[in-house]
């Protein structure tokens, strides 16, 4: 170790001299082990992909089935991230600023959706919300249908995506400086305005991440959606469950393309949040 | 927490009004009720909808120990090599200054954002007969997929980034100075690692490994993927789950789903213990 690190102290140096021990063991075991899990996989369906052909690949990803079920993907996906960014700010707020009793049990409950199996949690919101369940025969006379239609799965999405929301916003918003709604005040303003001219904007960027990350894991989510779907195709069939089908139906290529699809889309929507991101922290954020 | 307690009790400049207070908090735990704590409550309720003699009966069904029972031997492989890998990763990472180690924390992340069906796909697409592994490892009569080692890689996989992302922030937040005191002082490198690191890792490193494996545990779309679904053979508790279920044998279904839950809630449990006894020795932020 120490004849390599002297070796690389000319001039470029891949890593910085240091008396600590075993960088290339620990590198080598975490590059080996990467490697063979993550990298040669994933590479192995990006190559799948390509080998495909462009002409092929967008045959298959265009097909109306296959742009249906990315649709319905996306779509509900969004929807569950607009009301966790909602309902999980307005959470987080309680949780950070108001007492009440059995809080504690409350924040530790936040974190359920991350612990539970989502097929636990499938299968118990699909019995909830069933037209005979618990809510669901509440919503029955009012004519509202949430089990087996694509509100179902905008209600598992919900489920899966509120931590994401108040884990982000919640210690941003624990460091918020009592003197900026002190100002704001002495200044005139009211409550409301302290809220949401003040407050709200210097969370966005927070809440803009927790809002990235719910719709991310929305869109990739498959067990607790498949449960409370209905799996209807054209309606309330989910991208990753065409997946499924046509791996059982040995459709390698179609399978591959609708995998190919949603990691370009997932990508480009990661790029274009972390712009909206960098542009808000500028514009607003906290500390930064 | 900046504020002081009693902000909360009376109505000033810069908090709400009282009346404000409790509708917010009204909402945000009907939320919590409605998404989080019926669904949790349901998985129960149905367990023992037929009483407790039945909930013990569909747990003594051969198919549902044998899925207990893989459940625990994939867990039991699949954590243990991704504690040795986080470590490393994050001995690697934390303790050197290197070329490339941002691109590199940004590759270990990378199976977070990846749909679970997807990281199961990769796996098929490897190793399927039509594959160029696959007609290699059939003529050594070595079985991947729908067989155990097929069950742990997707696994591994998707659980890969967590003791690595606990670990990471933390060490980086500890520096290298004990290790540097340690060994000139005259200790070897095992010995640093073994007596001065790892006690002072040794609570975020649990904490890692609670959440990487709940989720090993709980994991349902790449193992669906990969399974094969062969009855008794590569079912693993949330695969016997959705099986069970999908027979309209819900007492059953509901009876493994509790012990999946029961798991998530001694998880959550444990994590927050942590989180409240020992919150300078896991990583600062509580971000996942």
């Amino acid at each position: 170790m120490i004849a390599m690190a002297a070796r690389t102290s000319t001039r470029w140096r891949f890593r910085q001299p240091s008396v600590i021990p075993g960088f290339g063991l620990a590198l080598g075991v975490t590059l080996a082990w990467l490697t063979i899990i993550v990298l040669v996989p994933l590479s192995g369906l990006l190559w799948r992909s390509s080998s495909l052909g462009w002409s092929k690949f967008a045959e298959l990803a265009l097909d109306e089935r296959t742009v249906n079920a990315l649709t319905i993907s996306f779509g509900t996906a969004f929807i569950a991230a607009v009301v966790n960014l909602v309902f999980g700010v307005l959470l987080a707020w309680v949780l950070v600023r108001y007492r009440f009793p059995g809080k504690r049990v409350i924040d530790a409950m936040v974190d359920l959706p991350f612990a539970l199996p989502t097929a636990v949690a499938g299968i118990a919101l699909t019995t909830l919300y069933a037209p005979n369940g618990w809510i669901g025969s509440l919503l029955a006379p009012l004519g509202i249908k949430v089990a087996f239609t694509p509100a179902g799965i905008v209600v598992a999405l919900i489920f899966v995506g509120l931590p994401f929301v108040v884990r982000t916003v919640q210690p941003i918003m624990e460091e918020i400086d009592k003197e900026v709604e002190e100002a704001a005040a002495t200044l005139g303003a009211t409550r409301f305005q302290t809220i949401s001219r003040v407050l709200l904007p210097g969370l966005l960027p927070a809440g803009l991440t927790g809002f990235a990350l719910a719709f991310a894991r929305g869109v990739g989510e498959y067990g607790s959606v498949i449960f409370i779907a209905g799996n209807l195709p054209y309606v309330s069939e989910i991208a990753p469950l065409l997946i499924v089908i046509r791996l059982e139906e040995f459709n390698y290529p179609a399978a591959t393309a609708i995998a190919g699809v949603m990691l370009l889309l997932s990508f480009l929507m990661l790029l274009v949040i972390n712009v909206i991101q960098a542009w808000s922290r500028r514009r607003y954020g906290y500390g930064a | 927490m900046a504020h002081d307690a009693s902000s909360t009790l009376v109505t000033t400049a810069t908090s709400e009004t009282r009346l404000s207070r409790g509708i917010l908090t009204a909402v945000a735990l009907g939320f919590v009720l409605l998404f989080l704590l019926l669904p949790l409550a349901t998985v129960f309720i149905e367990a023992f909808r037929k009483g407790p003699a039945e909930f013990f009966a569909a747990l003594r069904d051969p198919e549902t120990f044998s899925a207990i029972r893989l459940t625990l031997l994939v867990a039991g492989i699949a954590v243990p090599l991704n504690l040795v890998f986080g470590v490393a990763a994050a001995w690697a990472i934390a303790k050197f200054e290197f070329k490339g180690k941002a691109f590199l924390t940004t590759l270990i992340d990378l199976p977070f954002s990846v749909s679970p069906v997807i990281s199961g796909l990769v796996f098929v697409l490897l190793f399927s007969s039509q594959s160029m592994l696959g007609p290699l490892l059939q003529s050594y009569d070595i079985q991947i997929l729908f067989a155990v080692p097929g069950l742990v890689l997707a696994t591994v996989f998707v659980t890969f980034p967590f003791v690595a992302r606990e670990l990471i922030p933390l060490m980086q937040e500890q520096g290298t100075a004990d290790e540097e005191a340690a060994l000139s002082l005259g200790a070897t490198g095992w010995q640093t690692f073994w007596h001065v690191t790892l006690p002072n890792i040794k609570w975020g490193l649990l904490y890692g490994v609670l959440l990487c494996n709940a989720r090993a545990m709980g994991e349902f779309g790449a193992v669906s993927v990969v399974s094969g679904h062969i009855r008794g053979q590569t079912n693993t508790m949330p695969l016997q789950v959705e099986i069970l279920y999908n027979e309209y044998n819900f007492v059953a279904a509901f009876a493994v789903a509790a012990l999946l839950a029961l798991l998530a809630l001694v998880t959550l449990v444990l994590k927050t213990a942590l989180e409240l006894r020992y919150s300078d020795e896991i990583a600062a932020s509580r971000r996942h």
